[in-house]
């Protein structure tokens, strides 16, 4: 190994890429950019639909910071003192408040004939909140697939998650009841705590979060009539922040003013559903096995490519070495060669994946059931591929042209 | 003074089942600015003899110095080393790289050799000057005839200044205009005292030689000097 090999080698790599078929090289750049893509992609695809969900998780139901009851706690005390407080940080942008409290929900009430039949119910969590604070908050009003959003002098008015529809949610199973007989405008009768109220459907939400879609929202005083709750406590305190980079910060602020003692305090990621966490690590994982199937079958391509352009090229080696160009200088001109595919690959894979793919899927999103699918593609993860995918091509390049370049000179130049 | 001491070259090919031997104990010195030519029918083994003295090929048994050099116990990076600084190959089918321009085939063995880009250029435009094709420099092997490959096969040769070119059938793929362009090359360089050992089996070219070894069935069986 020395410069001269080197430099040699890089002659010879620029001129063998320069006059080679351009439709050969196209090809192979080709190949190299579905292979980086697929490196990238697939594994995105996977993480981003967890992602998707996370962010919705995020936007509509945590916000940056939620506060809730402890578990020994029906709900959180000193309530107001602990809103108060957060709405005079200057971290923060606006907090909202919510009662939650077990209910259920029966339609088709009136047309019963027979004592024996199973009314047409479901349950879901009954939360009280303030419609325009929520909204200031999660945006909840942009979830509304049907009818309207609340207004907060809505005495007797409820939207409804799409979970406990049958129209939304066309699950047939003992286990999990949701109204059959029920749609928007339909009068239902609401159950909380032993309290029944008639209510009429005023909105339908549907957002792919678990926690809205399997809840039931009414005007908070209302369901603090309904449940007796004359103390203002609530059950839940949702902060969003002007700047979700603070949202360490601020927990450790309401940590530090004692109401870890009254509420759990978590940020929007120690928010997140068990199962969504799971989801995101066994996603993770699945998008780096299939990753690494990726690399490996770029690996091959590359070997194949080069160990066929060597062999095909086996006599012109054997005559390089005969007027005396040592073996690593070959070496060096197939490696260069699988490196500007593997580069030029990568970099037209980048352009379209930041240029096409992540705009395209970020205002198209892949519709699945538990979310809007996004692709996920960070910076860092994908020069890491980059440099996998590169490493990968360097020892696929080598091994060939190590092969060939061993071979003896006199039978590479007669071909025997 | 003799280059080359070649002392019962034995050349032996195994093909898995039985073993051909294609040189039998040949013995030739070559001397210092000597033009050696070694003629012989098909099957004769002129090129076998070619490849061992040019160190292209190990032979079965014998002994080769070059120089002061016992090539024997060489290592095949050191061979490679020698044949790029010691030694100059022209071969039958002028051996061309395809992607390379005339002056690029010229070039990548001088670069290899430690010469800077420029003084390879240089080398390079004089070699193909001294060929008669310096108009060609710019051409892909692929745009040149027969004839003009075969002279930049030459002036990759010389360009390095080797002290011997050693000649597989130069002429065999070219027309007789072609061929007597290139012989009378070898007749410059040899007045110019360059050492050339060619192979060859058209019996015209021998009256240029300083010496004719006939080679038989793998043995010397005649040596004819001017």
């Amino acid at each position: 190994m020395n410069y001269k090999s080197i430099s040699v080698g890089t002659f010879l790599a620029v001129r063998q890429i320069r006059r080679a078929n351009i439709w050969t090289n196209t090809l192979i750049i080709f190949v190299m950019t579905l292979t980086f893509l697929n490196l990238v992609v697939v594994g995105g695809i996977l993480v981003g639909l967890i992602e998707a969900s996370v962010k919705s998780n995020r936007t509509h139901y945590s916000s940056d910071l939620l506060l809730s009851n402890l578990l020994e706690k029906t709900y959180i005390e000193g309530s107001t003192k602990i809103i108060k407080f957060a709405e005079g940080l200057p971290e923060v942008s606006a907090v909202t408040a919510r009662y939650v409290e077990s209910g259920r929900l029966e339609a088709g009430y009136k047309e019963r004939t027979r004592q024996g039949d199973i009314l047409d119910n479901a349950t879901g969590l009954v939360t009280g909140i303030d419609p325009a604070k929520e909204n200031e908050v999660t945006e909840l009003a942009s979830k509304v697939v049907e009818g309207e959003y609340l207004d907060s002098g809505d005495e007797d008015q409820i939207l409804i998650g799409g979970n406990l529809l049958f129209k939304y949610s066309p699950i047939d199973s003992p286990g999990l009841r949701n109204l059959k007989q029920a749609g928007l405008g339909s009068r239902v009768r609401l159950v909380v705590n032993g309290n029944t109220k008639e209510v009429t459907i005023k909105g339908i939400i549907k957002s792919k979060v678990g926690e809205l879609d399997q809840r039931i929202f009414m005007v908070d005083r209302v369901l603090r009539g309904m449940i007796g709750r004359t103390d203002y406590n609530v059950d839940e305190i949702a902060i969003k922040l002007k700047d979700p980079a603070y949202v360490n910060q601020v927990q450790q602020i309401l940590t530090d003013e004692g109401f870890a003692r009254v509420a759990k305090i978590r940020t929007w990621n120690e928010a997140q559903p068990k199962f969504l966490v799971d989801i995101k690590d066994a996603f993770a994982l699945l998008g780096d096995i299939i990753g690494s199937v990726g690399l490996v079958v770029a690996s091959i391509t590359i070997f194949i490519v080069i160990f066929v352009n060597a062999i095909t090229r086996r006599k012109y080696i054997g005559i390089l070495k005969g007027v005396g160009i040592d073996s690593f200088a070959i070496e060096v001109a197939y490696i260069i060669q699988s490196l500007f595919y593997a580069v030029a690959g990568t970099l037209i894979g980048i352009l379209i994946l930041y240029f096409v793919l992540v705009p395209f899927i970020d205002a198209h999103p892949i519709n699945f059931p538990f979310s809007d699918g996004i692709l996920v593609a960070t910076v860092s993860g994908t020069l890491w591929r980059a440099f996998a995918l590169l490493v990968a091509t360097i020892i696929a390049g080598y091994i060939p042209a190590k092969i060939v370049s061993r071979q003896n000179t006199l039978d590479a130049i007669l071909g025997r | 003074m003799h280059i080359i001491s070649a002392k019962k070259i034995v050349k032996t090919f195994h093909n898995g089942v039985t073993d051909q031997t294609v040189l039998r104990g040949v013995s030739l010195d070559v001397a210092l600015g000597e033009f050696v030519i070694i003629i012989g029918r098909s099957g004769a083994g002129k090129s076998t003899l070619l490849y061992q003295l040019g160190l292209l090929d190990h032979p079965t048994s014998g002994s080769l110095r070059i120089g002061e050099v016992d090539t024997e116990n060489l290592s095949s990076n050191a061979r490679t080393e020698f044949r790029l600084t010691e030694l100059g190959y022209i071969f039958q089918d002028y051996a061309l790289v395809p992607e390379l321009t005339a002056s690029e085939n010229i070039i990548v063995p001088l670069l290899m050799s430690g010469f800077s880009k420029k003084e390879s250029l240089i080398l390079a435009k004089d070699a193909l000057k001294k060929v008669g094709i310096e108009d060609k420099w710019n051409n892909l092997p692929s745009q040149l005839s027969g004839g003009e490959q075969q002279r930049v096969s030459v002036a990759r040769a010389i360009a390095g200044k080797p002290k011997i070119i050693f000649a597989d059938e130069p002429t065999a793929n070219l027309d007789s205009e072609s061929s007597a362009l290139v012989v009378n090359l070898f007749r410059t360089l040899h007045e110019e005292g360059q050492t050339i050992v060619m192979v060859t089996h058209e019996e015209e070219y021998t009256q240029y030689a300083d010496r004719v070894v006939t080679l038989r069935d793998g043995e010397i069986v005649d040596i004819k000097s001017k």
